[in-house]
């Protein structure tokens, strides 16, 4: 059994359909891409998953159906979304938002001692801990962000175009770490990119969206070297 | 100069009254993101029960106002579980008229289960009404002094409160971010009603150190709410700091503005006037004293 599944799950903003029955699954310490153009539905995926649109069709969880929950109680199952955007709270401290993360737990022993070691991934934003999160350039709320949800020890980490505004050398550290910590540390990671030369590059499978249907699937390597599926659905 | 520092030492009195109102609005306008113009009455509501309490349930008065604090906590939880939450999809106006309407529900209530007649609470201070220190020439009264410290103590401890502890930083978190809070498993609805409760229980406090130095009547919070509006509003409302800070400024100014003037413009020009004032500070600064610019980068 999976640790997320997904079956036929539609969702809708008003009277717009965004998913048409999406399918797929995410197996315990894996990294899985969700790939597509503007629109495909990969957004709306995601957040039919954390509870913030609704949808119909089955989503499980570690083998507990969560459709239809509220956000803040599939959190509380073990599921970081770091949305699109990035989600920080520019009012509050670098260091107050990291152990915002550990909400989800009791401990805050061990919250501190995890926050400190979420820092320590970023050297850069760990020496600026004090300032507000809304001075930091965007590559450097990102991982702020990631940071963040470190610190609920989440069994899946879903991230949303985290490259996006991004500078390239930001892009290859942020998913350096990405690597890191699914390969070493095996946590499972769901990751929605428009640039996919390095989320194919940094996950083991991959789906494609189009038009809020999944168009093709298969080992992130294959994908990659398939000459046809990086011109009509990659555009690289 | 001895007769200004007087007058100072008694508006600093008003201010702490001002103050905890203020502050209870201020915590509200961050969290729903509305004035919630029952916030006065809120706290005279919890004044006529710690008044029931002493007087016909014999209870100590610090009894009694712990137990009006607990009680007020609830009160202020449950209007917002039940009146502003429902209401929250539907935009702020509604929610707005709906603390006007509340305003006068607990006012009409008020009048209705404590009769219309005149009622004293006594002073929270142990010392009796004359008692006072000579500094220098400058009269400080004991039962003032013991207003300016209780209202100092409990804005010290919204403070401390929201910065040093955990569930003080999660309502921090809610109010600026409800959305990202949710994402990360904080219970925002239960936050918003926990800083509902707070303020209610700050109104109280504001209403039962009120009511030690006026007469207690269903009215009696109504002239409290329009000066702690008007604090809240010069501090910056979304200002913690300038809420207190305007408060103290509104009290002093009342009190010269009332020692030196009144011989000339009549006690009914008091309130007009500091308005007056208020405004044209806002013409000056329109996001008031302490108005936050929030650093953005995107």
């Amino acid at each position: 059994m999976a640790l997320l599944e997904l079956e036929k799950v539609e969702a809708r903003y008003g009277p717009i359909r965004a998913l048409h029955g999406v399918s797929l699954s995410v197996e315990e310490g894996q990294a899985v891409s969700l790939l597509g153009a503007n629109g495909a539905g990969k957004t709306t995926t995601l957040r039919s998953i954390s509870g913030t649109v609704r949808s119909t069709g089955d989503i499980a969880f570690a083998s507990k159906r969560i459709a239809g929950r509220a956000p803040e109680s599939i959190a509380r199952l073990g599921i970081a979304h770091v949305p699109e955007g990035r989600g920080v709270y520019a009012e509050l401290t670098v260091w107050e938002n990291v152990l915002l993360g550990g909400s989800v737990r009791r401990e805050r022993r061990a919250i501190k001692r995890d926050a400190e070691a979420a820092l320590a991934h970023f050297p850069r934003i760990d020496s600026r801990r004090k300032q507000q999160a809304g001075t930091l350039s965007g590559g450097e709320q990102q991982m702020l962000a990631l940071a963040r949800a470190l610190v609920a020890r989440p069994r899946l980490l879903m991230l949303d175009e985290p490259s996006l505004g991004l500078a390239p050398t930001a892009v290859q550290e942020f998913y350096r770490v990405v690597r890191h910590l699914n390969q070493e540390q095996g946590l499972t990671v769901l990751v929605v990119e428009q640039n996919a030369r390095i989320a194919l590059a940094s996950t083991q499978h991959a789906y494609v969206l189009e038009v809020g249907r999944v168009a093709m699937s298969g080992p992130s390597d294959e994908l990659s070297r398939d000459e046809g599926v990086r011109a009509s659905y990659l555009g690289y | 100069m001895t007769e200004f520092f007087q007058y100072v030492v008694v508006g600093l009195a008003n201010g702490g009254v001002y103050a905890t109102l203020a502050l209870a609005l201020v915590l509200i306008h961050r969290a729903t993101g509305i004035v919630n113009f029952a916030q006065g009455e809120m706290g005279m509501f919890c004044t006529f029960i710690a008044w029931t309490l002493i007087t016909h349930h014999g209870v100590p008065y610090w009894g009694a106002f712990f137990l009006t604090l607990l009680i007020a906590f609830f009160g202020g939880a449950a209007t917002y579980k039940v009146v502003i939450q429902p209401l929250s999809r539907t935009g702020e106006l509604t929610v707005v008229m709906a603390t006007i309407a509340l305003l006068i529900i607990l006012n009409g209530l008020a009048g209705w289960i404590w009769a219309p007649d005149v009622k004293f609470l006594r002073s929270p201070s142990p010392f009796p009404p004359g008692d006072h220190f000579d500094v220098g020439g400058v009269i400080v009264n004991k039962q003032d002094l013991t207003v300016i410290v209780i209202s100092l103590i409990c804005v010290a401890l919204v403070f401390l409160f929201f910065r040093f502890t955990r569930l003080g930083l999660q309502m921090r978190a809610s109010a600026v971010g409800p959305a990202t809070s949710r994402l990360l498993g904080i219970r925002v609805a239960m936050m918003l009603g926990i800083g509902w409760g707070m303020a209610a229980m700050l109104s109280a406090v504001s209403g039962m150190l009120a009511a030690s130095q006026l007469e207690l009547d269903p009215n009696f919070m109504l002239i409290v709410l329009t000066y702690a509006f008007a604090a809240a509003v010069l501090g910056g409302i979304d200002s913690p700091v300038g809420s207190v800070v305007g408060a103290f400024i509104i009290g002093i100014g009342i009190s010269l503005l009332s020692g030196y003037a009144s011989s000339f413009l009549g006690t009914e020009l008091q309130l007009p006037l500091s308005l007056a004032v208020l405004m044209l500070v806002l013409v000056v600064r329109p996001a008031g004293l302490f108005g936050q610019v929030v650093v953005r980068r995107v």
